[in-house]
């Protein structure tokens, strides 16, 4: 969103500035969901289908376990790992904020999960629907 | 006093025997509680307890560390300069006591001579039921494992 600086508006302009500097500087990973969801969906060239990320997250993929295995359904609440019942942290983000907020972290959980559930990485594609569906959820 | 053993050389006997068992029992505290890198608690303790690294000798921790794409049945793979910090640490912080230096069966801290010995008196069914699920749950029974302090009088066995 652009603001063409004109006399009215030139302290939201300095503001709008300020923010985007201020957010760069924080760090190059720090991010919202949406912007990791909008990145997901420009390299799988197409727009997320949240029921597609249902179903691939809830349902098994061919192998032991599914996402939901350690992560429940819907991964509203607190999950518990599927050997050694670990507490985790709940998925999504609209229940715990901090969730896809770092794109490296992001990447190597979506790396190593999907190789133990689906047995090979995930598709851009398939991270985006993912994510679009783990932001539907409500607490 | 005409008995072959006197009270006070037993007292004294019993006191000896007592501090050497709190001594070696302290320095097994102790070093249950070498100060966490952060890196490990971060990277190594999102699907279970961040186990001490004087549970295991360093072939251990070097073996589990080179595989970790296939970490006891599931994938834990890292970046390699982190997997060399954290590595590295382990290793030098790894056990070299008589219990420390075993290097238990697919370097399973839980296959340890010492830990069946330490939990012989747990039930098949106790580490099977819900709240337990795993003898690697540490946190389940000693409510304060998080904190890298694994002494009985802080175990509670949930029911």
């Amino acid at each position: 969103m652009t603001i063409f600086p004109r006399p009215g508006n030139l302290p939201a302009a300095v503001a709008a500035i300020g923010i985007a500097a201020a957010a760069f500087a924080a760090g190059a990973q720090a991010a919202t969901p949406a912007d990791l969801l909008a990145g997901y969906a420009k390299q799988a060239g197409g727009s997320a289908q949240p029921a597609r990320g249902q179903a691939l997250f809830t349902q098994n993929q061919g192998r032991e376990w599914s996402c939901s295995s350690c992560h429940g359904n819907p991964p509203v609440q607190a999950g518990k790992h599927a050997s050694t019942g670990k507490a985790i942290a709940a998925m999504a983000p609209a229940v715990n904020p901090e969730r896809f907020t770092d794109a490296a972290k992001t990447e190597k959980w979506f790396r190593r999960n999907c190789n133990d559930v689906v047995g090979r990485e995930c598709t851009p594609a398939e991270k985006a629907d993912v994510l679009a569906w783990l932001l539907t959820l409500k607490p | 006093m005409k008995h072959a053993v006197s009270r006070h050389s037993i007292a004294v006997c019993v006191a000896l025997a007592a501090s050497a068992g709190a001594v070696l029992a302290s320095e097994g505290e102790r070093r249950a509680r070498v100060p966490l890198l952060p890196q490990y608690q971060q990277e190594c303790a999102a699907c279970h307890v961040a186990f001490p690294p004087g549970l295991l000798p360093a072939a251990s921790w070097r073996r589990l560390m080179d595989n970790l794409p296939r970490h006891f049945g599931t994938d834990a793979s890292l970046e390699a300069p982190v997997a060399a910090q954290i590595s590295g640490w382990l290793t030098a912080n790894a056990g070299t006591s008589r219990r420390g230096r075993e290097e238990p069966p697919q370097d399973r801290i839980t296959r340890s001579a010492w830990f069946e010995h330490e939990h012989g008196r747990i039930a098949a069914a106790t580490w099977k039921s819900p709240q337990v699920k795993s003898a690697a749950n540490c946190a389940a029974c000693h409510t304060t494992a998080n904190q890298g302090v694994f002494n009985e009088h802080d175990v509670r066995i949930p029911r």
